[in-house]
């Protein structure tokens, strides 16, 4: 082993992911030497997507190919602040990626923006209901950047993307049969929706015979071949099913490796160096200016690259535990409820209803897409939610991206049977002709739900763990509950032969061993206050100002939608704040105090 | 032969034909450093520089001059032959093992008369019978380029091995005061020959000059020459070659089914500039082609070359491709198949589309596909047994791959497949064997091995 350090680049990027490409190439184009250090392998559609080898659900979605490999580190979980933590040893609950692409190789694809008053939810929560609306404990927060200012962003992002989708009102107009709770959009998608599959044919008829407004749920999966702006060109969709957990063999899922960097690599001064494994922000003397990063690379050498700009891009928790390992920001305590970094860790609160139809109906389960329909009644706050005194929504989808079939044996819908005659007779039924209704929903951020450094545990670089203290609370259960209680009309339209709601149990808590989503978010959020936030509206650190720190961690609470489009459209916001300002600054802080 | 395979195509390819014909007598080429000349430079003209950059393009030098993973034109580029392995040219200005002491006049002979400037003939590998044409003005931009526009690399060039009396060179003389025009001839028959346009001559020289496009796309004589250097030579010209390493140079001729007749001046220029059109991607020998030359042309240039192209009339009378649905419904019917529609639906129709249509830009069409079309069938089956990939270009900077098939189906799978894909549709080209596949197989470098590449450990 010999450690050493590097020559100077303007910026080094940590993560090759959607947000770590994004601001990489950003960062080329403003003509910056960048480094992006990615801490897994080189992946790419030739070699990871390689038809028909690659369509195994053994390998994609049982033993988790790409995903982040938990022997080198990992995160501690536990329920409650009186609780010991232990570490995550199996992927189950979410699934962090890991190598070039990061999660945006192995996602589905679903490609939402943000909806208007879930950016200032707190301000709209007050200016709505009244202060006391938010109960004791809710860390209610507003992102600190409006759905108008980010709107030329989120529409960047869906060309680059090459997002599939129907509008419902552009520049003002009513324009077609979206989503019409969607806000205003400056231009159309810049691909027509993914055509329904069978089921949310199904869904889209009984949710308008219910009374509710179905849509093409946006997705991030060529429904045409498409080239994006950067030249990148991807093939279309053909409803394989093989989104989530596998890299696109038909170039049609939206990935950094097809997307961006094939654009990124044509840049002289870019340089990806895979199997570094970050360790930590070098700061100066003062705390107040980071001077690059050290890493280790596969060899177990320890590799400094200066840096005049820092840019944390590793998915949702990696960024808060540099953070926190770096001493970027005061760490977060609960007691006192004080500090930044760790505060307002959030999840996603997704439950999943099954629906049996009769047998004349043949689901067709196996194929899929990123697509789908959904009805968004009870999202956000498209609804009065005075009566109910609980904060968020969900909405609610079919969004079948593909049941393979070891997954639609493991979720066979049964009366109980689990092998022999009986069950095989059940399972054959069930994967025939049965689907899936999920409601995926927000969960709201509180005082004692948040990350900081396990004080036990410690990782094979030898640095502690970061731990996760997460519950389920009873207004994300109720609001759960009540949204899943609204599928009852749609399952009578449908014509069900059976149905099983899956609602949240309030007496059950947090498990890490039942898959949930990907979708963590917080934890170094964005705001207003450098009290309650740990970054600005430009996502840059209050306390080392070349310190810039993009992804899902900065979202202050979850949200119903799935994250990717609010964290492109963020790190393009963000870029964009760099180039025209930051760059041509003193390197200071954008926003004062 | 194994080892030859085990190159990359377009480096083999001038090497093997010439071999079948003189290969007895040949003498290598070892990389000619010669202590003749005085130090030659001029003043470096950074525009002559540059324009000698682009004619370095557009005569393809960096195909066989730059080893894969090596520095830019020093050379070692194995050429595995079976009389002995030799190793390309170092033509970086280093003084010792490169060019660096080479004349303007002793460059200009040994890319225009293949010969060294110690009096040896050099390889025909080397194309110089084309490039006796290339102007005055280009070939001193591009010798200004390799001096001052390269960097030199002290990079001795591997000793060949091949023994005597295989390294006996007095035939290669003989061939080239046989087959090889001089320049002033060659000038005389691209370049004072009367055009209707100027696009038309600019066109008909860098194809018939630099481009040295007949090297695959006209077929070799005897003595592996080709057979027409020019379009005044006739019809034979690039009237599409025999296979070489297994690739299938199809006419760039008028032909109706096989040729360009259904190509448009700007689908050629498109294909040339980014390996990808409407009609086809770049493949095989080609996708290199592409890769280190064309794609670094101008527009103007592309759209010379392809004003050009379509001047030159089929050879070959064919009816032009018409489609025929009965493939398509019987793909979509659900019904019962035939081995070669299964095995079609279950490998191929995924990308290419049950109509065989593909997605143009990204995967290719095989309906109506010239290179699926050509009698010789060795490009389709080679391109499902090793798959290729076509690398992203300055206009396309996207890459894509098509795995191989090679540990995946057998012979008879491979025939019966690429049977079915050149008679679905409305395609009509002779059906394939297994004996076929057998021996395009054999040639691969690991023939049971798949082509696949194992994705990186974590």
């Amino acid at each position: 082993m010999t450690d050493k350090t590097l020559p100077p680049v303007d910026a080094v990027v940590v993560g090759a992911g959607w947000a770590g490409c994004i601001m990489a190439k950003e960062l080329c184009e403003a003509g910056l030497s960048v480094v992006m250090l990615e801490r897994g392998g080189r992946r790419s559609t030739a070699t990871d997507g390689a038809y028909p080898a690659s369509l195994d659900e053994l390998e994609g979605a049982v033993r988790y190919k790409l995903f982040q490999n938990l022997a080198h580190t990992t995160v501690t979980v536990r329920n409650r602040t009186d609780q010991q933590a232990l570490p995550y040893r199996r992927l189950a609950a979410f699934l962090p990626g890991e190598g070039v692409g990061g999660a945006g190789l192995h996602w589905t694809g679903v490609h939402f923006r943000a909806m208007p008053q879930d950016l200032r939810l707190r301000s709209h929560i007050t200016e709505r209901y009244g202060r006391k609306f938010i109960p004791e404990g809710m860390a209610l927060q507003d992102y600190g950047v409006t759905y108008e200012e980010l709107e030329p962003f989120f529409d960047r992002a869906e060309k680059v993307f090459g997002t599939s989708g129907e509008a419902y009102s552009v520049g003002g107009k009513i324009v077609g049969k979206g989503n019409p709770f969607a806000p205003d959009r400056s231009d159309d998608f810049p691909l027509p929706p993914l055509r329904d599959v069978y089921t949310a044919h199904l869904f889209r008829k009984a949710a308008a015979e219910a009374g509710y407004n179905p849509y093409a749920m946006p997705a991030a999966n060529a429904s045409h071949p498409y080239t994006n702006p950067y030249g990148a060109q991807m093939g279309p969709c053909n409803f394989c099913g093989y989104c989530s957990d596998y890299a696109c063999y038909m170039y049609a899922k939206a990935s950094p490796n097809v997307n961006i960097l094939p654009a990124l690599r044509r840049h002289e001064n870019f340089t990806l160096r895979t199997n570094a494994h970050v360790l930590k922000v070098l700061l100066d003397s003062t705390g107040k200016k980071a001077t690059g990063v050290v890493y280790q690379d596969a060899e177990g050498n320890q590799i400094t690259q200066p840096a005049g700009l820092v840019i944390l891009a590793a998915f949702q928790f990696h960024n808060v535990h540099l953070m926190l390992l770096s001493g970027i920001g005061k760490p977060y305590d609960p007691h006192s409820n004080t500090g930044t970094v760790g505060r307002n860790f959030t999840y996603q609160n997704i439950t999943n209803s099954t629906v049996l139809m009769p047998a004349t109906r043949t689901t067709d389960q196996f194929i899929g897409s990123a697509g789908g329909v959904a009805v968004d009644d009870f999202n956000c706050d498209n609804f009065d939610h005075g009566p109910h005194g609980f904060i968020g929504g969900s909405p609610l989808w079919v969004n079948q991206a593909g049941v393979k079939p070891i997954a639609g044996a493991k979720g066979a819908m049964t009366n109980g049977a689990r092998w022999g005659s009986d069950w095989k007779r059940q399972a054959l039924d069930s994967y025939r002709h049965s689907f899936t209704i999920n409601a995926q929903g927000s969960n709201m951020a509180y005082r004692d739900v948040y990350l900081d450094l396990d004080p036990t545990w410690k990782d094979a670089y030898g640095q502690p763990l970061l731990r996760m203290t997460f519950d389920w609370k009873d207004n994300d259960i109720r609001m759960n509950r009540y949204v899943v209680s609204k599928l009852d009309k749609v399952v009578k339209a449908l014509g069900a032969r059976d149905v099983h709601y899956g609602m949240r149990d309030p007496a059950k808590p947090f498990d890490v061993r039942d898959y949930q989503t990907t979708h963590l978010c917080g934890g170094a959020i964005m705001g207003e206050d450098p009290k309650t936030s740990a970054l600005n509206r430009y996502l840059q650190s209050w306390d080392v100002p070349n310190v810039f720190v993009v992804g899902a961690n900065a979202f202050p609470q979850g949200m119903g939608y799935n994250p990717t489009g609010l964290v492109a459209a963020l790190a393009y916001w963000s870029a964009h704040h760099i180039r025209t300002q930051w760059l041509k600054g003193a390197g200071g802080p954008l926003v004062t105090p | 032969m194994m080892a030859l395979h085990s190159l990359p195509p377009r480096t083999r390819r001038s090497l093997k034909r010439l071999l079948a014909g003189v290969a007895c007598s040949l003498t290598l080429c070892s990389v000619a450093h010669t202590a003749l000349a005085a130090d030659p430079v001029p003043a470096p003209d950074a525009a002559l520089v540059e324009k000698g950059r682009y004619v370095a393009a557009a005569a393809d030098c960096a195909a066989c001059h730059t080893a894969e993973s090596g520095k830019p034109y020093a050379g070692n580029y194995a050429f595995t032959l079976p009389i002995g392995t030799l190793y390309a040219s170092n033509i970086t200005p280093d003084k010792t093992h490169g060019i660096g002491r080479w004349t303007e006049a002793e460059f200009v002979r040994a890319i225009r008369e293949g010969i060294r400037p110690d009096g040896a003939s050099l390889y025909p590998a080397m194309p110089y019978p084309s490039y006796a044409r290339m102007t005055d003005e280009d070939l001193h931009a591009l010798y200004l380029y390799f001096m001052h526009g390269v960097q030199p690399v002290a990079q001795a060039v591997k000793p060949n091995a091949i023994p005597w009396p295989l390294s006996v060179r007095f035939p290669l003389t003989l061939w080239r005061w046989m087959f090889a025009p001089t320049p002033q001839d060659a000038r005389t028959a691209t370049l004072h020959r009367p055009y209707p346009t100027a696009e038309q001559a600019r066109g008909a020289y860098l194809v018939e000059g630099p481009g040295h496009c007949g090297a695959c796309h006209t077929e070799r004589g005897l003595a592996m020459q080709e057979k027409a250097l020019t379009a005044q030579d006739g019809a034979a010209y690039l009237a599409g070659g025999k296979p070489v390493d297994g690739w299938t140079p199809p006419p760039l001729r008028g032909e109706a089914l096989t040729g360009l007749q259904s190509w448009s001046k700007a689908d050629i220029a498109a294909f040339l500039q980014t390996g990808r059109n409407m009609h086809g991607s770049a493949f095989g020998s080609m996708e290199p082609a592409v890769h280190h030359g064309t794609q670094s042309l101008t527009e103007a240039d592309l759209l010379a070359m392809a004003a050009y192209l379509k001047t030159l009339p089929a050879r070959v009378e064919q009816t032009p491709y018409k489609a025929d649905p009965a493939a398509t419904k019987a793909l979509r019917s659900g019904g019962s198949l035939t081995a070669g529609q299964l095995l079609y639906l279950n490998n191929c129709a995924a990308c290419h589309g049950s109509n065989g249509k593909g997605f143009p830009t990204v995967f290719p069409p095989l309906a109506g596909n010239p290179t699926v079309l050509t009698a010789q069938p060795d490009s389709v089956i080679h391109i499902i047994l090793a798959g290729g990939t076509l690398r992203g270009t300055q206009g396309a900077p996207s890459a894509f791959t098509m795995p191989g098939f090679a540990s995946r189906l057998t012979n008879v799978e491979i025939a019966t497949v690429a049977t079915f894909i050149r008679q679905a549709w409305g395609n009509t080209a002779p059906a394939v064997t297994d004996m076929e596949v057998n021996n395009l197989r054999k040639t691969l470098p690991h023939p049971t091995a798949q082509s696949l590449t194992p994705p990186p450990a974590p």
